[in-house]
């Protein structure tokens, strides 16, 4: 409880903070007619063409993917990280074939091009 | 107990509060920096009532950089493109400052002190498991600016914030593997452990400063961290001259501000990471609990609370130093190409931070400490 308060403190204080500074320019700033040129995407002066939420490039999709098995290595990681020192040659030995496992994923998605972005 | 509640609280108080001021510092840094380096004279239009004239004085643009944009942003009008989602469109500067600002909570600013018989640890709050706060943490902050070039209706916006989003998780990996080096060497994810530990000296003369053990890991929480940022060189995300102001394209007025603020937040933020990481946090070289104790065997004694004061100052220094490093970096180097930027964080960062941590592992083990 008493370890956990200060956050909650900092929870509210930065979320009011965060609030007033988003909300600031709705309470102070001017308003000017809404006309539809004005509610217009910007897409450098042209009129837009269609809503922007289309398809875009699978490579980001790719990355996301590979992000998350990596990621979740990571996780796995930071506790090995932290007893490494009790879990001695055993640990040390269980974590290398982990590794090594991730490591040759790794090597097989370098192969298939999935870190080519030309 | 409630004494102990109040403490904690004015704590996480005065920890927001230095951030915000933090903010406010670099901001005035960037635009007189860039003046300097640039060789112009940078801000110095705005003064009140013209005082600092009168009295003789250089206009540092403090009046600018302090007190005018900030009202000038918050006073303009708040514009929501027609089809954009108004909630999300709002939530999205909210989602990305607010997590930089919580993370602050668990960085030590200091050693305990003991004022009154209350012994107050300088960290608004002590987390046993400080190191995941952080992660999860920094990690909410992709959300932010996806959100941000998705709810615009705008093309330039979605491209930015897609942009954005692979480039942070890419980085993010490469800071998650540079962090599981330091919780190692240290054996403990509480910050202030990690800090405690690094006192002292080796040889005699060398601080036990994380950086001379990881020097590998501070290079590349440096790397991923101004990446993390998203300012030049990994700008991407805003590239002006192809993206219009990539996922902030539709903001303006006070959001806007916020999301220039969070570039900010998230400099001082990475500073403050390694500091404590690998540059002792508030330790200050031969400085023991009851003084200075210089390599030659010279010693002077100090008195506790000194001794928590210039430990607060030289995490203070540190921190601005590696500020002023990363607002140098912005202002030297051009921008990366996306294929560059990608090669950088998935072919040479994580397998160089794969390798550190075997390596690492190695020598915990088999050197046996």
């Amino acid at each position: 409880m008493i370890t956990w308060f200060p956050i909650v403190v900092t929870f509210v204080v930065a979320g009011v903070i965060v609030l007033v500074m988003t909300s600031a320019s709705r309470m102070f700033g001017p308003r000017s007619p809404h006309t539809r040129i004005k509610g217009e995407a910007f897409e450098c002066g042209n009129p837009p063409s269609g809503p922007a939420w289309g398809r875009f490039s699978v490579r980001f999709y790719l990355t996301a993917i590979l992000f998350l098995i990596f990621d979740v290595e990571v996780v796995l990681l930071i506790p090995w990280g932290v007893e490494i020192r009790r879990l001695g040659v055993f640990g040390l030995v269980d974590a290398l074939i982990f590794i090594t496992v991730l490591i040759v994923g790794l090597i097989y998605a370098w192969q298939r091009g999935a870190f080519d972005w030309d | 107990m409630f004494i102990d509640l109040l403490i904690g609280a004015v704590k996480a108080v005065v920890v927001l509060l230095l951030v915000l001021n933090l903010t406010a510092l670099l901001l005035w840094f960037e635009r007189k920096g860039s003046a300097l380096i640039q060789d112009r004279v940078g801000a110095n239009r705005a003064n009140l009532l013209g005082l600092g004239a009168r009295l003789g004085m250089p206009n540092l643009g403090l009046i600018n950089t302090l007190l005018a944009d900030p009202v000038k942003l918050f006073t303009k009008e708040d514009f929501v493109p027609d089809g954009a989602d108004r909630f999300l469109h709002w939530l999205a500067p909210f989602l990305a400052l607010f997590p930089v600002l919580v993370t602050f909570a668990v960085v030590p600013i200091g050693d305990a002190v003991t004022i009154a018989g209350h012994r107050i640890v300088l960290q608004a709050a002590s987390l046993h498991d400080d190191a995941l706060y952080v992660l999860a943490t920094i990690g909410i902050g992709v959300y932010g600016i996806a959100l941000g070039g998705w709810a615009s209706n705008n093309r330039w916006s979605l491209l930015g914030g897609i942009r954005a989003s692979a480039q942070m998780i890419s980085y993010e990996l490469a800071m998650g593997l540079g962090v599981v080096a330091v919780v190692m060497t240290f054996g403990t994810l509480s910050l202030q452990e990690i800090c405690r530990s690094q006192g002292g000296v080796w040889f005699g003369w060398l601080p036990r400063w994380g950086i001379f053990v990881q020097p590998v890991a501070f290079l590349m929480l440096l790397a991923a961290g101004m990446a993390e940022s998203k300012r030049v060189p990994f700008d991407l995300p805003e590239a002006e001259s192809e993206l219009v102001s990539g996922y902030f394209t539709e903001y303006s007025g006070s959001k806007q501000a916020v999301f220039m603020m969070t570039d900010f937040a998230e400099v001082a933020l990475i500073a403050v990471l390694l500091t404590t990481f690998f540059l002792g946090g508030w330790q200050v070289p031969y400085l023991y609990r009851d003084g200075f104790i210089l390599p030659g065997g010279v010693h002077w004694a100090l008195s506790g609370p000194a001794v928590a004061i210039l430990g607060v100052i030289s995490f203070f220094i540190k921190t601005l130093v590696l500020c002023c490093l990363q607002l140098l970096v912005r202002w030297t180097l051009p921008r990366f190409r996306y294929d560059q930027l990608m090669r950088f964080g998935w072919k040479f960062l994580v397998p160089v931070g794969l390798l550190n941590l075997v390596a690492t592992a190695f020598v915990i083990v088999l050197a046996g400490h």
